[in-house]
């Protein structure tokens, strides 16, 4: 039986996967060739899958691995906030504290264009990777938004005059400064959390438990 | 020349057929063995009669008017349909009474996903028989029916309804806190549900066991642990359990945090899963008010299949596949169901072998 108990976690690379790797390594999990080697995928001997952050929930929900680590952005984006919502049906275990960032609503410096969109056109148009989470932000504060879904560089949706804002995950800001964009308003703070399918969460109950058990003892990674 | 159909909607040709008729047929052997008469209802019905339900997660979505201008819903599950068909045809049969059936129902979906919005659902109600006793049958025939069909590593997960709901009111959780606490355990969300108990301004001992409780899931033992507060429920489901038959018993899974998002259950509530399959293949429990709702006073319970999910675990088992199937194996209660040729097999999946 592996470190992990048998359990299979799906691993996000990216912003989150050094500290998960740090986590893993604090538990006795051997990660030397999850560091060394980033074009492999599957790392069955330790029960390791690795895929982008925003894949997670989607492995995790269709029972290719037990647990997974990801971002509670791309949680706020796939699963069902409120009862009835269609989305990923995952268990959310553990706060796990790193990779700490928030997401915000920003605009161009200077005069808030949104502001004028609404009093004159009576909508504000907005760029985000997250539509959900924009659109449920602008529908809880009462204002009509046009989400334009991009895949990349929310930040030259509003400089190329196409939207009035944008909804994004910033960590220090600096890439919103650089494009001469500031933050309006913070809408949530998120961080990585662990995440359990609901079939293993029910079948795998102990093996699971100690697992959580034991990260929640650990220090939270630095990165 | 390819002719689009709905999104969610799909033809079924003859091998696939086969093999679900061969399930269907072994669900139905045991359905009728046990005196559960099968029923047909119509798919649509006035929205007006289904509304007497409060469903959640399986609320009507597709409507239309007829020519008089009255809503008709597509069922969204055949609960809501046997409730109306006791109330109004059996009003004064003695219970208790019996059907069982193998029916479509229909479920919004989002377009992405390509998600049924079509289901054929297999499943029994169990009308007039009170808990314990008619808890126990409905979770007898699921496994009889389940073993009829040659699914082999199935568990049963068992809560009550009542259970969060009742620890929450015996810890003086303020009465405008309950809400988002068992939003936030619907919703699967620890890390939520224990934001909102710090939030609502409960401490110590009692936030403990609010997280905590939900959390525990395992053996019959969890029973005889749980705290007071959750007295009623847990002496229910003990009560229960021992009119199971060892078998029987060995599927089960007690789970105190098992939630079932759709309104009209009141005690016991039931998920099944099979580690060949990341989703539950079904579920049910006890609605003891829904009759009432409809005109007459009966206590009931019952459960449903998702016929193609029973058959997409029932492929997963034969490949031994399924990421979740290895390590599952592991822990020796699969094998002790009297299933033959289950203590047998060897689990393809790589974990078995650490």
């Amino acid at each position: 039986m592996s470190v992990l108990g048998g359990l299979t976690i799906a691993v996000p690379r990216g912003a989150l996967f050094d500290g998960t790797v740090e986590l893993l390594t604090a538990l006795g999990v051997d990660t030397a060739e999850l560091r060394s080697n980033d074009r492999k995928l599957l790392f069955e001997e330790i029960g390791v899958i690795t895929m982008r952050p925003s894949d997670v929930p989607t492995y995790v929900e269709a029972g290719a691995a037990d647990l997974g680590i990801t971002g509670k952005d791309v949680l706020l984006e796939q699963t069902p906030q409120r009862p009835g919502e269609d989305g990923r049906k995952v268990y959310e275990l553990l706060d796990l504290g790193f990779g700490r960032c928030t997401m915000v609503l920003a605009g161009e410096a200077g005069p808030d264009p949104a502001a004028e969109a609404l009093r004159r056109l009576g909508v504000m148009r907005v760029a985000t990777k997250y539509p959900r989470i924009a659109a449920r932000h602008l529908e809880e504060t009462g204002r009509q938004a046009e989400i334009v879904e991009v895949k990349g560089s929310v930040e030259l949706a509003p400089l190329t005059g196409i939207v009035e804002a944008i909804v994004d995950l910033t960590a220090t800001g600096t890439t919103l400064r650089e494009n001469n964009l500031v933050i309006r308003e913070e809408i949530v703070e998120c961080t990585a959390r662990l995440i359990a399918n609901p079939v293993s969460y029910k079948m795998k109950a102990a093996e699971i438990d100690e697992l959580r058990r034991r990260l929640r003892e650990l220090p939270v990674p630095a990165s | 020349m390819i002719h689009p159909i709905p999104s969610g909607t799909r033809d079924v040709l003859p091998d696939e057929t086969r093999e679900a008729r061969a399930i269907t047929d072994a669900l139905r052997a045991v359905f009728e063995s046990h005196g559960y008469g099968e029923v047909y209802t119509p798919a649509l019905e006035y929205e007006s009669v289904l509304a007497r339900a409060a469903l959640a997660d399986a609320q009507p979505a597709y409507r239309v008017f007829d020519e008089n201008g009255a809503v008709l819903v597509l069922r969204s599950d055949m609960t809501v349909p046997i409730a109306r068909v006791v109330a109004s045809r059996y009003a004064s049969a003695a219970p208790p009474l019996r059907f069982c059936y193998f029916a479509h129902c229909y479920r919004g979906v989002s377009p992405a996903r390509g998600q049924p919005r079509e289901l054929l659902q297999a499943g029994i109600e169990l009308i007039g028989s009170p808990a314990p006793e008619g808890t126990a049958e409905a979770l007898t025939v699921l496994c009889r029916s389940l073993d009829a069909t040659g699914l082999k590593d199935y568990r049963v997960g068992l809560g009550d309804a009542s259970l969060f709901p009742a620890l929450m009111a015996s810890l003086n959780v303020p009465e405008d806190a309950r809400e988002g606490l068992l939003e936030a355990l619907v919703m699967r969300d620890f890390v939520e549900l224990e934001r909102r108990i710090g939030e609502s301004g409960i401490a110590g001992e009692a936030a403990e066991l609010l997280l905590e409780v939900p959390q525990r899931r395992g053996g019959p033992e969890l029973l005889a642990q749980a705290p007071a507060e959750a007295a009623e429920a847990v002496t229910g489901l003990r009560r229960m359990l021992e009119l199971l038959a060892p078998d029987v018993a060995a599927r089960v899974i007690v789970d105190l945090g098992l939630v079932r998002n759709i309104g009209y259950y009141t005690g016991a509530v039931f998920d099944v899963y099979d580690p060949a399959l990341g989703a539950p293949l079904g579920g049910g429990g006890r609605y003891d008010d829904l009759l009432g709702r409809f005109g007459r006073r009966l206590p009931a319970v019952g459960f449903a299949l998702g016929v193609d999910r029973l058959h997409l675990a029932l492929a997963g088992e034969e490949r031994g596949t399924g990421a979740l199937l290895a390590s599952a194996l592991g822990d020796g209660l699969a094998h002790s169901a009297p299933q033959d040729g289950a203590a047998g097999r060897n689990p393809a999946a790589p974990e078995a072998a650490s």
